[in-house]
């Protein structure tokens, strides 16, 4: 896989932003990519820059008070931050589509959903504008059959408002698929919904990425929503990319201390009692921690996490990468196994 | 059968302690937080500050008027017909009327006049409207509701500016009266305007809190509920101040406002009228120092409504 | 665990009227938020109410707190009627608190943290020194005292939620509601506001009605779990056995629908049932048992008639709501003059 190269590259990125009495240094030079076809996960607590990532990728963040220091964002081998409006428009139309967590407000409640959706499709490229309505209606169609709702003459005519939350949810998924992205970003998709139903839209969203072999990204706070749907996952602290790994291998031998306190905070449906959770909160982001952004809560500080960022190390192999001092050295990598091991 | 993980057993004694002195310096160092936030966004839109710089500079010449003024005479009975009909010089910067008084002193004097017009009426309006309108949205859906509500909206339904002249002309043409004509034409937008606030903030979950902890109505109205509605209200009488002033000087205008020879701005600009456009600057300055007086106060309500959007975000 | 009973709630209805049908003939157009829920909860316990969003859980909260009045049935507390006087009692009020989900629009943002504590003080304890009362208060959830001069949007998500627990505790109250404290909260977060209050509980001897959406904090939080869909109650149980052993095919599907971290929870999800359909609307619900439109195990009868509370006979007073287990006689009957009447039509 990793000879592939990859549809969206994010290297080296920060975003500050300019607010009262300083800087907010939101993103600290964060990497990050995802492969064709491969379900990546970025999971982070409220506040912990996935929406700004989000925003940066698709270019909408308002600048100012949004200040873009260093990095690039590669999307097809092009660097977003530095496309031409024209391209940027292709690129919102065709190259990626979003999925909002609350479906109610994602669609306009004064346009049916036949306008909405034929609108999304006409604007997605230059050749739809010149394709007559009743071919595009006949895309819309096909969209809303693709995401298993029934009867979508009446369903077009519909006003968002007819129709129930997870229907709805539907809807958008079958909008942003309707223009044939090469690149899904899901924000929490679901999270607004009744469990059951979230995981009828789930399942849903899997077997239709999985047929189309498209990329996705999937933004979340719940670790069980991405051991479910993702390859690999990105784990996000105050603005840095903790770790990466594949699904299995996060869940099964998490490294970062962080990623291991949030693990230990979910509640288990096995009982177990609750655990603390990490002590301490997220800090500011005017003045973060030198060095390790999370060396203020981390149970294993060492007097180098207060004066380094940790750079990326290894673990096992090249796919699993964790910013942290504890994997400086092998024989400390072999101390953390045997620990695991113990637990 | 609960949970087993057990966090440290606290003991019985109380664990945290401050000094009353460390306690007054945090207090003092939230407020200048704050009130540096606050001061921050406003600052970032610079016709915000040149509002806030227009009324301080007004507020300043209409209570110093005596002193900044150049002529201070010419703001009572005075004539001078040696000097009449000047134009605009060194020694008369606005020049001189039809009977030689100095028109930048009267227009200095006139900001006292529509001022006093502006802060009086706001005085009698807000405190009614607010009480109206808090009471009848707390009590929606109630006869409360549907009285205070309905004859709210029967005053809203006369053009307010007939309304005024009606109430002005039957009434003597002086200014008290003007300030009451337009006093009662405009309690109404308050009780709207607090109205939907009210309906809305009697839903949130603080209100529903004090009320399940026994809180008396007195107390969720004022404590809990008008605290919460301070901004906009504020941004309109910012706004409001501007309007009142407007139609205060069109009352003067067609005479039923402030009498000459007080020198009211409204009843200036009526009487230069007659001389355009030949001898321009009588009625001309006058006018122009109405729009400078209402554009400050809008511009300064402008800007507390970004500060007050941007503190809520 | 099988101490005496504190609140009981006997068959609860709130009817909410949404409109009208017709112009001639107006009918009103009722949604059955609660209708017929009957339960009780022991002293120092934690009952667990849980639910997806419309099925009535948080209107049992708010009746519990008089924001509401029942449409029929009551609740009792220590044997007191809640509503028998037109206005709860001060000394009522005291006993019964109430932590809402969303700590951003629970505390008002005008007001201090010390001003938000001394409101309940100040009506239900006039006598006391405010000041020492509010930090006793911060102290008791460990918060340093002087967060008194912060104003809310200072605090972050879980400090403001710790607040709330702090205010809904200055009356001194024995029960305590918990409407979705947590949801709302980030998971590194959350741990520190629940073990609070599994803290509080043991050391004040609290009683909490506890309700959520998310099971899993469930079952390490309840002693006791209810479980309700559009309204009704459709399981009751021991937390232990709710888990391990759930009846109800509505609780299989809510289990089998939790996304989890790990493979043991995963072995815990029952299998065969897999979420389908849509939940009705509840202004028009199915006639027969509500579930009947998405149960796998769907019979004739369900669609007929509304199944009654059964004892399952499993430990522990475990009961479901379902034709699954043997119905009381007439219910059966019942059925059968449905049926009969179907067929003559």
């Amino acid at each position: 896989m990793s000879a592939q190269t990859p549809i969206l590259d994010i290297k080296n990125l920060s975003v500050h932003f300019r607010v009262y009495g300083g800087v907010l240094k939101v993103l600290d030079g964060i990497d990050f990519h995802v492969f064709p076809g491969e379900k990546v996960g970025l999971v982070g607590e409220t506040g912990c820059g996935k929406t700004t990532t989000m925003k940066a990728i698709l270019r909408v963040l308002p600048t100012p008070p949004a200040v873009i220091p260093n990095g690039e964002i590669l999307f097809k081998g092009q660097n977003v931050l530095k496309m031409s409006e024209r391209k940027l428009l292709d690129m919102r139309g065709q190259g990626i589509s979003m999925i909002f967590q609350d479906p109610t407000s994602a669609l306009n409640p004064v346009f049916t959903i036949g306008q909405q959706l034929e609108a999304v499709i006409r604007h997605a490229s230059p050749q739809n504008h010149r394709l007559s309505r009743s071919a595009i209606e006949q895309r819309a169609r096909l969209a809303l059959r693709e995401v298993a709702l029934a009867d979508p003459d009446r369903l077009l005519n519909s006003y968002p408002i007819q129709l129930s939350g997870g229907m709805r949810q539907r809807v958008c998924i079958g909008m942003a698929l309707s223009t044939d992205p090469e690149l899904l970003i899901a924000d929490e998709p679901g999270t607004a919904l009744d469990v059951t139903i979230q995981d009828q839209v789930l399942r849903l969203l899997q077997r239709l990425v999985d047929e189309k072999q498209k990329s996705v990204i999937l933004i979340t706070h719940t670790l069980g929503i991405v051991r479910q749907t993702t390859d690999r996952v990105y784990v996000m602290y105050a603005g840095n990319m903790v770790e990466v790994a594949p699904t299995k291998r996060l869940f099964a031998k998490p490294a970062h201390p962080y990623t291991q306190g949030l693990m230990a905070a979910v509640p288990r449906l096995s009982g177990g009692g609750i655990s603390e959770g990490i002590p301490g909160r997220i800090p500011s982001y005017m003045n973060p921690p030198v060095g390790c952004r999370f060396h203020t809560r981390c149970p294993y500080a060492m007097p180098v996490c207060e004066r380094l960022k940790p750079p990326v190390f290894t673990v096992d192999d090249e796919a699993h990468q964790v910013a942290c001092f504890l994997y400086d050295a092998p024989d400390k990598v072999q101390a953390y196994k045997q620990e695991q091991v113990a637990v | 059968m609960s949970a087993q993980a057990v966090p440290s057993t606290p003991s019985p004694e109380i664990r945290h302690s401050i000094s009353p002195e460390e306690l007054a310096r945090i207090k003092r160092e939230n407020r200048r937080d704050q009130f540096g936030r606050a001061w921050y966004k406003f600052s970032r839109n610079p016709l915000s500050v040149l509002g806030a710089a227009i009324v301080i500079a007004i507020t300043l010449m209409a209570i110093f008027a005596p002193i900044i003024a150049p002529y201070p005479k010419h703001a009572e009975p005075f004539t001078d017909f040696a000097s009449a009909s000047q134009p605009p010089s060194a020694e008369h910067l606005f020049g001189t009327d039809e009977i030689g008084r100095d028109i930048l002193s009267r227009c200095i004097f006139g900001f006292r006049y529509s001022l006093v017009m502006g802060i009086v009426v706001l005085a009698l309006v807000v405190p009614v409207g607010v009480f109206l309108g808090l009471v009848a949205g707390y009590y929606q859906g109630t006869w409360i509701d549907t009285v205070v509500m309905r004859v709210t909206d029967i005053f809203l339904s006369v053009p307010p500016l007939i309304l005024a002249l009606a109430i002005a002309s039957v009434l003597e043409p002086n200014l008290t009266n003007a300030m009451l004509a337009v006093s009662l034409m405009w309690w109404p937008w308050y009780t709207r305007l607090v109205y939907g606030l009210a309906s809305t903030l009697r839903n949130e979950y603080f209100v529903v809190s004090a009320e399940t902890v026994g809180a008396g109505t007195g107390h969720i109205l004022l404590r809990e509920i008008l605290p919460n509605m301070i901004s906009p209200i504020f941004t309109k009488i910012s706004l409001d101040m501007g309007w009142v002033i407007i139609i205060g000087s069109t009352l003067s205008f067609v005479g039923l406002g402030v009498q000459p020879p007080t020198p009211g701005l409204g009843t200036m600009v009526a009487s230069g009228a007659r001389f355009l456009p030949d001898q321009w600057w009588i009625a001309i300055f006058p006018a122009l120092s109405i729009v400078f007086i209402v554009l400050g106060f809008n511009l300064l309500g402008d800007g507390l409504r970004d500060l007050f959007s941007a503190e809520e975000a | 665990m099988s101490g005496d009973v504190v609140l009981r709630v006997e068959n609860l209805k709130k009817h909410f009227v949404v409109g009208h049908t017709g112009v001639i003939h107006r009918e009103p157009i009722t949604v059955k938020a609660v209708d017929g829920v009957s339960f009780e909860i022991r002293r120092g316990e934690t009952f667990g109410i849980v639910g997806e969003s419309g099925s009535g859980k948080s209107t049992i909260a708010y009746i519990t707190m008089g924001m509401y009045l029942p449409t029929s049935g009551t609740i009792t507390y220590d044997g007191r009627d809640l509503f028998a006087e037109k206005k709860r009692p001060i000394g009522l009020k005291k006993e019964i608190q109430i932590v809402f989900q969303d700590p951003g629009s629970s505390l008002n943002p005008r007001q201090s943290i010390k001003q938000i504590l001394e409101l309940p003080l100040r009506i239900h304890n006039p006598h006391a020194n405010r000041l020492e009362e509010v930090i006793r208060l911060l102290d008791l959830v460990d918060l340093p005292p002087e967060y008194m001069h912060k104003y809310p949007r200072q605090l972050s998500g879980g400090e403001r939620q710790i607040v709330a627990i702090a205010r809904a505790l200055a009356t001194n109250p024995s029960v305590v509601v918990l409407d979705e404290p947590t949801s709302a909260l980030d998971v590194s977060v959350q741990g520190k506001v629940l073990n609070l209050l599994i803290r509080l509980q043991r050391e004040l001897g609290l009683t909490y009605m506890f309700i959520t959406h998310d099971l899993s904090v469930m079952r390490n939080l309840a002693s006791r779990v209810a479980i309700m869909y559009l309204g009704r109650i459709a399981e009751v149980a021991a937390t232990e056995q709710f888990f391990s052993n759930p009846q109800h095919p509505y609780t299989q599907m809510l289990l089998s629908s939790i996304p989890v971290i790990s493979e043991e929870e995963e072995k815990l999800k029952p299998a065969k049932v897999v979420s389908t359909g849509e939940i009705p609307s509840p202004v028009n619900l199915p006639k027969g048992c509500s579930f009947h439109t998405r149960c796998p195990y769907v019979m004739d009868v369900c669609k007929r008639v509304d199944p009654v509370m059964v004892d399952v006979g499993q430990r522990g007073g475990h009961i479901a709501r379902c034709h699954l287990f043997e119905q009381p006689p007439e219910v059966a009957q019942q059925a059968e003059a449905v049926a009969a009447s179907q067929e003559g039509a």
